[in-house]
């Protein structure tokens, strides 16, 4: 299988992440495209948007229509943010990390140009705590960049300024989201504001911001260097442009695979990934990270975008694969989950605070022997009164869906806890 | 232990990044987790809260949401082992059971020599590079059960 491929392309080059390497293949190209044609920002910002980029971080929301929902700076003198999220933590996906750590240039060169879209006074680059040698990559390149006048005043000597920080977490997968974000970054709890006002009127400090995930950023550059028509080349006409999708779990080949939007799960699963591990067969499957609903084998061609995995019944998400082969217990994988949402949730909604818990202990029980008649309708009732928009963010959506969709495809695992203990015990 | 002067000067220069001093406060109590022996003491809690012009309560608030900040004196080296999902289905218990049996210490607790504190941690984003584990900060991917007790073995 072959395809056209940029975002890891220079990630494959030895010491990538320096300015050196990384300029001589071409960064900082894009900005200096930017800057030398005389675009406004306005229309870096209609590019982005004609390109039809969506966000990379799990929701897909068109990144250049959100760019334009930053006010107006003519009637609105605030000071402009963007906070770049590296908070990569859902469960399944890691490929920020190495965006970061192999090619740190053409995320500082995203932003950059983002920047001059918005016109914006400062980024921060949010990055998980727990990421240190790419948040050491980050700052380092930043430090390059800013001696070699790229970042800071007089960007390449256009007269445009902007600053870039490195802003390090400390491990809440609540900060992912994007209002936990900023809460945090502010030196709070993680807790997540209620929307509306959302970021673009009310965001960092009370100013207007724009959240955006790294690999969303790092698609940018591309996309002013070659245009949007190229973008669109790639990928389906509703979730235009390539992926990175790692797969993990059972299969022989785990990795981070740059592919097209679009391509089919088998063609990642049994092409890129080597298919199941010691050659078994496949059970279940994961689109999207751990928040998107699992799906069965069956499902296997369906399109890796947005769209197609929506009319499926599940979610794109972070297009993280999760693979479980023929041997793999669906509901001990619905109790790792579940322990994981009790643990992440902030606690500030009751939905969310106490249903995760009731989740983890009813399948805690079913797992330990001790299930009782009822306990599987229990469960999805629980989860059905867990969402949607009954609470602040939707991390109580993203504990409750899972294990719906584990229970709707594999329901008579759950109840064979109940019915024959024995066996799960075994 | 108490905030050293050379930290302060430290975060005299990490807060001209932010316009609000407090945004300093996470990056700060990592810094003073790196330094002064290896956890947030009710010193430092106090100390952070008069540098930074908060409550001390304000500050425990932060330094006790975050996982990543230890509350209580641990051992010296932590042993930090992956639990999520594709971790669990690579073998991460056996990599937990492997990492117990080398330190003495259960998840959650320090060993009793004090060399090495061991948890169990969520998603660490090397999901595909499973089972892992971080020691004292660093990643160790693509473990087999074995290489455990080699790794934890080189810990000076």
């Amino acid at each position: 299988m072959t395809h056209e491929t940029y975002l890891l392309d220079r990630s494959k080059l030895a010491d990538s992440h320096t300015l050196e390497v990384a300029r001589a293949d071409g960064a900082y190209g894009a900005l200096q495209k930017v800057f030398e044609s005389s675009m406004s920002p306005e229309s870096v910002v209609g590019e982005v948007k004609k390109s039809g980029l969506r966000g990379r971080g799990g929701a897909g929301f068109p990144t250049g229509l959100k760019w334009s929902f930053m006010p107006n700076h003519e009637t609105d003198s605030r000071t402009r943010y963007m906070a770049v999220n590296a908070d990569e933590s859902e469960p399944g996906t890691c490929k920020d990390r190495i965006l970061m750590r192999e090619d740190p240039h053409c995320l500082i060169e995203g932003c950059l140009i983002a920047a001059f879209a918005m016109r914006l006074d400062a980024v921060y680059i949010y990055v998980r705590g727990e990421y240190r040698l790419p948040y050491d990559r980050m700052q380092a390149a930043l430090d390059e960049a800013r001696a070699a006048g790229i970042v800071g005043d007089n960007i390449l000597g256009s007269g445009y300024s902007c600053e870039i920080h490195m802003h390090k977490g400390a491990g809440a997968y609540i900060c992912g989201e994007e209002t936990g974000l900023m809460e945090s970054l502010e030196g709070k709890r993680g807790h997540p504001r209620p929307k509306p006002p959302f970021p673009a009127g009310f965001g960092l400090w009370g100013q207007p911001t724009t959240v955006n995930n790294v690999e969303s950023i790092f698609n940018v550059p591309f996309i002013l260097a070659r245009g949007a028509d190229w973008f669109r080349t790639m990928g389906t006409e509703t979730s235009p442009g390539n992926f990175l999708c790692g797969i993990s779990g059972h299969v022989e080949r785990p990795g981070v695979y740059e592919v097209p939007l679009g391509i089919s799960a088998r063609t990642i699963l049994e092409d890129l990934a080597g298919g199941i591990w010691k050659g078994r067969s496949l059970k279940a499957w994961f689109p999207g990270g751990s928040s998107t609903g699992v799906l069965p084998a069956d499902m296997l061609d369906t399109s890796m975008d947005h769209d197609s995995v929506k009319a499926a019944g599940s979610m794109f998400g972070t297009g993280a694969m999760i693979i479980l082969d023929e041997t793999a217990s669906v509901v001990r994988s619905a109790l790792v989950l579940a322990r994981f949402y009790e643990h992440e949730s902030c606690g500030q909604c009751s939905q969310c605070r106490e249903g995760t818990e009731w989740q983890e202990q009813i399948i805690n029980r079913l797992l330990s022997g001790q299930g009782k008649s009822g306990d599987v309708e229990l469960l999805v009732d629980l989860s059905k009164g867990m969402f949607p928009g009954k609470t602040i963010c939707a991390l109580s959506d993203a504990a409750a869906i899972p294990v719906l969709a584990a229970i709707k495809y594999f329901r008579e695992e759950f109840e064979a806890c109940i019915s024959s203990p024995e066996e799960i015990l075994a | 232990m108490a905030l050293t002067d050379a930290l302060k000067a430290e975060f005299d220069n990490l807060c001209t990044k932010y316009p609000h001093r407090r945004a300093g406060l996470i990056p700060a109590l990592h810094r003073c987790q790196e330094e002064l022996g290896g956890w947030i003491s009710p010193e430092i809690i106090t100390d952070c809260a008069e540098y930074f012009k908060l409550e001390p309560v304000e500050v425990y608030s932060v330094a006790s949401f975050y996982p990543m900040f230890f509350l209580s004196p641990i051992g010296q080296h932590v042993v930090s082992v992956c639990r999520n999902i594709s971790c669990d289905l690579r073998g991460a218990c056996e990599i937990t059971s492997a990492a117990t049996e080398h330190t003495g210490a259960a998840c959650g607790e320090s060993s009793k020599d004090g060399r090495f504190y061991l948890e169990e941690v969520e998603c660490q984003g090397a999901c595909t590079n499973a089972p892992m584990m971080v020691v004292d900060g660093k990643y160790y991917e693509d473990l087999e059960p074995a290489d455990v007790a080699r790794i934890l073995g080189e810990i000076q």
